[in-house]
C-alpha cells in the first residue's frame, strides 16, 4: 500500500511541476465556461426549467463541467497518452520489469494526476464562476462531502475506461484513434456539452445508463441535492457498479495483453 | 552491502538455459489483400549456463536473438520451447517473484520518472521492492558516491545528460540488491569518461558483491574490459561460448608484423606469413594469431635490412564480423 501511495503523490507532483500549464488550463476552463453558461443563459431563458434545472442549477452544471474537466479527464491528457506511447514504443517492458501490479499501479498514478488536478485546475474556474454568476450551491456541508465521494468514484471509473482504451495499443499498435473516439465518446455522454437529464427518450436512457455519466453528470446531480437518501447511495452504487465491471475488464484485457503480446523493439 | 546466499536450485549455475526456442508468426503483405504468414525463429535452440558470479558478454548482430533472450530471461516473453532457470526460477511463470532478484538496465531506455527529480525515482524503487531502509540507505549511498550523483540527486530526469542518466538508471537498477543483473548496451552513446566510469564500476560490483551479470553490447571494448567469457549469438543461435581469447582461434584471427625496411625491397619471403601489403619500405605480414612470431621474426630479420618491427594484436570486433560473415556465406 505503501508503495501505491508513494505512486500517487509522484503523479500529484508530476502534475504540480508544470505551473505554467496549470495556469493555462485554469485560464482556459475559466473562458470556456464563460461561453458555455452565456449559452446557457439563452437557452434557459426560452426553456426554463429545461431538464429539471433551474436556471442558477445550470449554471452551477457548467461550471463543475469546468472544475471536473481536468480531473476526469474528460478531454483526455491523463495516463493513457503516455501508456499508449510505451506500448507503442515498447517502453513498457520496463513495466514489466517490476514487482508491481501494471493496473493498480497506474491507477494510483492517475489518482494522484486526479486530486492534482481537482485542486489546481477545480478550485479556482468554480470560484470565478460563483462569483460572476448566480450559483446554486448546496448549504449542507454533508452535500459538499457526498459530492467528493462522487467525484472520486468518477475518477476511477474514468480511469477504468482510460486504462481500456490505453491496452488496446497493444493489438492496434498505435491507440490514438481509440483515444480520440473515446475522446469524443466522453465529451457528449459524460453531460460535458449538455446535461444529459435534458436529452429525451432513449437515448437520454441511454447516456445515463453509460459509464461516462458518472464522470460530470452524477456528481453535479450529487452536488445540486438532485439525489438524495436512497437515490443517493443509487447513485454511488451506479458509479461503484461501473468501476468495478470496467476495472476487472481491465484486468481481463491486460492478462491477455501481457501474455500473448510481442513487446515492441529491442 | 553482502554477498548473496547460495540458494539457487541449480547448485552454482545461476542462469540456465536449455534448448530455448522463440518463434514468431510474422505476417507479409504479398498482395493487396493477401498476407502470407510465415515464421521466424528469433532464438533457435540456444543452450548455456552461467555460475553465480560470473560476468558474461552476450553479442550478436542486429536482430541476432539477443534481446529475444534477454526478455525470456526476465519473464516478459514466454518461450515456444525449452527450459529457463534464473535463480532457480521460471521467469515467465513467476515474473513478479522473479523481478525482486533481478535488476534491469536498458541503455535505451529509463526506469527513471521523466519529469521527477532523480532521488524521486530512487524513493517510488524503495517502496516497490520493499527495500529494508538500512539497507536502502546504504545501497543507495554507494552508488551515489560511485556514480558521482551526488549532484544531480533534485535534477528532474528530464535535464540529465546521456551519461548522467545512464549512471542514473545504473544506480536504480541495484537498489534492490539484485542476484543478478542484466546490461543491454550500458554504454551505448557515453563519452569515453562517462564509458570507463560506467566500466569501472561494474568492475567493482561483480568484484564486491558477487552478482552475476549477463552484459549485451555492441562496444567490444566493454566486453574486452569487462568479461572473460563470451558467447556470440547469430540468427537465433550460439556460435560461439567461452573464453575471449579463444575467438580469435576459432575466427581463424591473425596478428600483423608491420616492418619497417632500411630500403624499399620486393615483398619479403617469410616462411608461415603472408605479406599483405607493401608501402615504401614498409611491409604488413599476417601470421595465424594461434602460432608465434618469432621465428617470422628471426627469418626476416637474418635475410633483410631490418629497421624496426611492431606486432598488433588482431582486433576483435574483425573476427567477429568474419565469424558473421562466415555464417552468412555458407
Amino acid at each position: 500500500m505503501r508503495l501505491y501511495a508513494a505512486v500517487a503523490a509522484s503523479g500529484f507532483r508530476r502534475y504540480a511541476t508544470y505551473r505554467v500549464a496549470t495556469a493555462a488550463g485554469v485560464f482556459t476552463n475559466t473562458v470556456f465556461g464563460f461561453v458555455l453558461a452565456y449559452t446557457y443563459i439563452a437557452l434557459w431563458s426560452e426553456r426554463p426549467q429545461l431538464g429539471g434545472y433551474d436556471q442558477a442549477e445550470a449554471l452551477t452544471f457548467v461550471w463543475l463541467g469546468q472544475a471536473l474537466l481536468a480531473t476526469c479527464a474528460m478531454m483526455g491528457g491523463g495516463f493513457e497518452d503516455e501508456l499508449i506511447e510505451r506500448i507503442r514504443t515498447g517502453d513498457i517492458a520496463i513495466d514489466l520489469y517490476r514487482p508491481v501490479d501494471l493496473q493498480l499501479w497506474w491507477l494510483a498514478g492517475d489518482l494522484g494526476r486526479a486530486l492534482f488536478h481537482f485542486l489546481g485546475r477545480g478550485i479556482v474556474p468554480m470560484v470565478i464562476g460563483s462569483l460572476a454568476f448566480e450559483l446554486a450551491l448546496p448549504g449542507d456541508p454533508l452535500v459538499w462531502v457526498a459530492f467528493l465521494v462522487a467525484v472520486a468514484l468518477g475518477v476511477v471509473v474514468s480511469f477504468a475506461v482510460r486504462y481500456l482504451v490505453a491496452l488496446s495499443a497493444f493489438w492496434l499498435l498505435d491507440g490514438a484513434g481509440v483515444a480520440q473516439i473515446a475522446w469524443l465518446g466522453g465529451m457528449f455522454f459524460s453531460g460535458m456539452l449538455l446535461p444529459l437529464n435534458v436529452f429525451p427518450g432513449a437515448l437520454g436512457e441511454l447516456a445515463r445508463a453509460l459509464p461516462w455519466s458518472s464522470f460530470l453528470q452524477v456528481p453535479a446531480d450529487v452536488f445540486l441535492g438532485k439525489r438524495t437518501g436512497i437515490d443517493l447511495l443509487g447513485a454511488f452504487a451506479f458509479q461503484a457498479g461501473w468501476a468495478l465491471a470496467l476495472i476487472g475488464a481491465g484486468r481481463v484485457l491486460q492478462a491477455v495483453a501481457t501474455k500473448r503480446v510481442v513487446v515492441q523493439g529491442g | 552491502m553482502s554477498r548473496h546466499p547460495e540458494s539457487s536450485a541449480d547448485g552454482t549455475d545461476h542462469i540456465v538455459v536449455d534448448d530455448l526456442q522463440k518463434v514468431f508468426d510474422v505476417r507479409k503483405k504479398t498482395g493487396l489483400v493477401r498476407r502470407e504468414k510465415h515464421r521466424v525463429r528469433a532464438v533457435d535452440g540456444i543452450s548455456f549456463t552461467v555460475p553465480r558470479g560470473e560476468m558474461v558478454g552476450y553479442i550478436g548482430p542486429n536482430g541476432a536473438g539477443k534481446s529475444t533472450t534477454i526478455k525470456m530471461l526476465t519473464g516478459i516473453l514466454t518461450p515456444s520451447a525449452g527450459r529457463v532457470r534464473v535463480a532457480g526460477i521460471e521467469p515467465a511463470r513467476d515474473r513478479t517473484r522473479l523481478t525482486r532478484r533481478i535488476g534491469v538496465v536498458f541503455g535505451q531506455r529509463t526506469t527513471l520518472w521523466w519529469d521527477l527529480p532523480l532521488i524521486d525515482s530512487y524513493r517510488l524503487m524503495h517502496r516497490m521492492y520493499r527495500v529494508e531502509d538500512r539497507r536502502f540507505r546504504e545501497n543507495l549511498d554507494r552508488c551515489v558516491e560511485l556514480l558521482e550523483l551526488g549532484e544531480l540527486l533534485d535534477t528532474p530526469v528530464r535535464q540529465l545528460s546521456l551519461g548522467q542518466r545512464m549512471r542514473g538508471d545504473i544506480a536504480a537498477a541495484l537498489l534492490h540488491d539484485p542476484e543478478v543483473l542484466y546490461l543491454d548496451e550500458p554504454t551505448i552513446g557515453l563519452d569515453v569518461i562517462s564509458k570507463t566510469k560506467v566500466r569501472t564500476f561494474l568492475r567493482d560490483l561483480n568484484a564486491e558483491r558477487g552478482t552475476t551479470v549477463l552484459l549485451t553490447t555492441h562496444d567490444l571494448q566493454d566486453i574486452e574490459q569487462l568479461c572473460e567469457r563470451v558467447m556470440v549469438i547469430d540468427h537465433g543461435r550460439l556460435m560461439y561460448d567461452g573464453a575471449l581469447a579463444g575467438l580469435h582461434e576459432i575466427g581463424e584471427s591473425e596478428r600483423t608484423l608491420v616492418v619497417d625496411l632500411a630500403e624499399e625491397l620486393p615483398p619479403v619471403d617469410a616462411p608461415g606469413a603472408r605479406v599483405l601489403k607493401v608501402e615504401g619500405p614498409r611491409q604488413w605480414l599476417a601470421i595465424p594469431a594461434a602460432a608465434s612470431a618469432a621465428p617470422v621474426v628471426t627469418a626476416v630479420a637474418s635475410a633483410y635490412p631490418l629497421v624496426d618491427l611492431s606486432v598488433r594484436e588482431p582486433d576483435i570486433e574483425a573476427v567477429i564480423a568474419k565469424m558473421y560473415e562466415d555464417r552468412a556465406a555458407p
